[in-house]
């Protein structure tokens, strides 16, 4: 993957507390094997069933063109561990996702698919949420864990050691998993069964 | 120091830790089903790479397969592609495959208890969030995404941070009419959808212990809808009986004795219901934390976007509104004794909800149904007895809601669109199920009882 440093996004929000990863995909478009899912992010909030925009939806709102920064309610990506929502947010432009907590699994496929999953406090929350309402320009610094709201204001966001020196050097997990093939077979071996 | 069930198998597992590295996790049984592997299964013919350890990775479908007559066959071309690429994938690396027309084909969650692949001590994990269930047998068990499924498919390890520990203590006796799914609704009503976040709960109590394996596996099961990494139970003689003769299962137990949470052990926190005073529980709202009583009042304070989407008003109560469509099924309460508890209630009886179907969740359930009598007794009730599979607990094999259809469903999501886009979902118990589908509406089972 490539190397995520610092980078600079318009924000959109989407208010809504506990949004669960069937809405950001629904199950009905899990059944192909591609991951360009972008059309179907958010389907059902964003279109009717005739597939005509809701206008009052915030993805569809006109400053929202070219979003990247989404700013969520709380717990967001809960429910089903379906990477397809992270395939589709990335592929609709996603690079971070803001809110006052994130599902642990969904936090775990955001980080594998180029996704920054950003936690911040209850204090800086509503602020975030009001910029994201006028799609205005974030700043992610992840090498610093560092997020800079559009008021300039700059808050640090926890994030996993191990994650983000992956994400900053473009490296890969699953090579670094093979590179302890040794490891794994001394503990098989020193274990009856395994 | 004395340590809980869950970091006594935590540590068993760690293979290495390095500074400021999660722990690279040994994975004991991985299990696979059509929705999440295809991608993981091309990543590795991508890389080059093969399997690493085939004999530990078991293969079903579920989440596509129709419930109809199997002499018609898969419509779907999607469903068939989905199913095509698993069947690759397994040929390819070796895998058992448990596809449609075996035996053992179910719902994943089903079937690994139910063929004694699920034992005490191990890690599982599955690219399914109700990895969950397994939890019940004393396993520390997760679902994955599927860049994990495919690490784990080369590796036979994940990447994984420890946990913390929550206790959930239920005392007291449950009263009759009450199940397990109601204790498991109470507390995610209780604790919220992100009650658990970043924590692997282990269930305790003597309410627990008095609960059959298949009890143990619905609540263990909706672990996620709490948030939580994991559930689990610590074995007992309960366990191995369920385990004894399954096909898979040990021949001895007694070296799955250790897994139990030592006297003095900390958890990181923790929470206690009362049996005893728990009622049968429904949800209202559009996750699964917007949940009450059967008997209750929709809250004040629900959200308006949820009473819109669901067509409700707060203040008013759910009894006796009526329902479109009743489903009993999913790998929360599809299992034998989910069936004989609706049974019982639907005995003798006639539905009045203008739909209701029932699917078993596995072949091995339906038969035993069907030799205990209960798939005459769920058709003279007006039940459609179908083929199993996951169904209508997310609606990709054609089993769905229609927009505005309301559904009392033994499911765990009530999430917007789960059972089909504009549909609504009310989860409850088989009990409450089918009592609601008899009298055509939101009904308490216990006159049934
Ligand atoms: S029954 Fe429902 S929750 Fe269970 S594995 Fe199938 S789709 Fe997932």
């Amino acid at each position: 993957m490539d190397p995520i440093t610092v980078f600079k996004g318009k924000s959109v929000s989407i208010p809504i507390a506990n949004i669960d990863t069937d809405q950001i995909t629904p199950a009905r478009y899990l059944k192909g094997t591609e991951k360009k899912l972008g059309s179907v992010f958010f389907r059902d909030w964003r279109f009717n069933a005739d597939g005509s925009p809701k206008p009052e939806f915030p993805l569809n709102r006109p400053g929202a063109q070219g979003v990247s920064i989404l700013v969520a309610g709380d717990n967001y990506g809960c429910g089903s561990s379906r990477e397809h929502a992270p395939w589709a947010m990335h592929d609709f432009g996603i690079r971070a996702v803001i809110s006052t907590s994130i599902a642990d699994i969904h936090t775990n496929n955001c980080l594998k698919n180029g996704i920054i999953p950003i936690v911040v406090d209850a204090a800086t929350h509503p602020e975030a949420l009001a910029a994201g309402e006028q799609n205005l320009e974030f700043e992610v610094d992840l090498p610093n864990r560092t997020l800079t709201l559009p008021s300039g204001r700059k808050v640090t966001f926890p994030i996993d050691a191990f994650a983000q020196r992956c994400l900053v050097q473009g490296l890969d997990e699953l090579g670094y998993l093979r590179s302890h093939a040794k490891a794994v077979e001394a503990y098989e071996s020193a274990r009856p069964g395994r | 120091m004395p340590k809980t069930l869950f970091e006594k198998i935590w540590e068993d597992h760690v293979v290495l830790t390095e500074p400021d590295c999660p722990s690279v996790l040994y994975i004991d049984l991985h299990l696979i089903h059509e929705v999440t592997s295809p991608q993981a299964f091309a990543g590795l013919r991508n890389r080059g790479l093969k399997v690493r350890r085939p004999e530990r990775t078991v293969a079903t479908v579920d989440h596509i397969v129709p419930t109809h007559d199997p002499k018609i066959g898969i419509l779907d071309p999607q469903a068939r592609n989905l199913i095509a690429e698993l069947t690759r994938g397994c040929a390819e690396n070796g895998i058992t495959f448990h596809g449609i027309g075996s035996p053992n084909q179910g719902i994943v969650h089903v079937i690994g208890p139910e063929l004694g692949l699920t034992q005490p001590g191990m890690t599982i994990v599955c690219g399914d969030s109700h990895t969950s269930t397994h939890g019940a047998f004393g396993a520390l068990a997760f679902g994955i995404g599927t860049s994990e499924v495919e690490m784990v498919l080369a590796t036979q390890t994940l990447l994984q941070r420890k946990a913390k520990s929550m206790e959930v203590k239920v005392d007291g006796t449950l009263r009759k009419g009450v199940a397990a799914k109601d204790v498991i609704l109470a507390l995610i009503a209780k604790i919220g959808t992100g009650g658990g976040t970043g924590h692997a709960i282990e269930y305790r109590g003597a309410a627990i212990r008095a609960l059959s394996m298949e009890e143990r596996m619905t609540i263990c099961n909706m672990s996620i809808e709490a948030g939580a990494r994991a559930g689990m139970v610590a074995p007992d003689d309960a366990t191995f009986q369920y385990l004894a003769g399954r096909p898979f299962a040990p021949k001895s137990f007694e070296s799955f004795r250790k897994y139990s949470t030592d006297d003095g052990a900390a958890f990181d926190k923790g929470v206690s219901i009362d049996a005893d005073a728990l009622e049968p529980y429904i949800t209202y709202g559009t996750n699964p934390g917007a949940g009450m009583p059967v008997t209750g009042i929709i809250p004040a304070d629900t959200p308006r976007k949820m009473l819109d989407y669901m067509g409700l008003e707060a203040g008013k109560p759910l009894l006796g509104r009526p329902i479109d469509v009743v489903f009993i099924g999913s790998c929360t309460n599809s299992r034998i004794s989910d069936l004989r508890a609706a049974a019982s209630v639907l005995k003798g009886r006639k539905v009045k909800t203008p739909r209701v179907l029932v699917v078993p969740g596995s072949h091995a359930i339906k038969k035993q149904a069907e030799s205990e009598g209960l798939h005459t007794i769920f058709r003279e009730a007006g039940f459609d007895w179908r083929e199993p599979g996951c169904s209508m607990c997310l609606a990709m094999n054609g089993d769905e809601l229609k927009p505005g259809q309301t559904c009392v469903s033994t499911s765990n999501r009530n999430f917007e669109g789960r059972q089909g886009p504009g549909g609504r979902t009310l989860l409850a118990s088989p009990y409450t199920a089918a009592a609601s589908a008899l009298e055509g509406a939101v009904a308490d089972p216990r006159r049934y009882l």
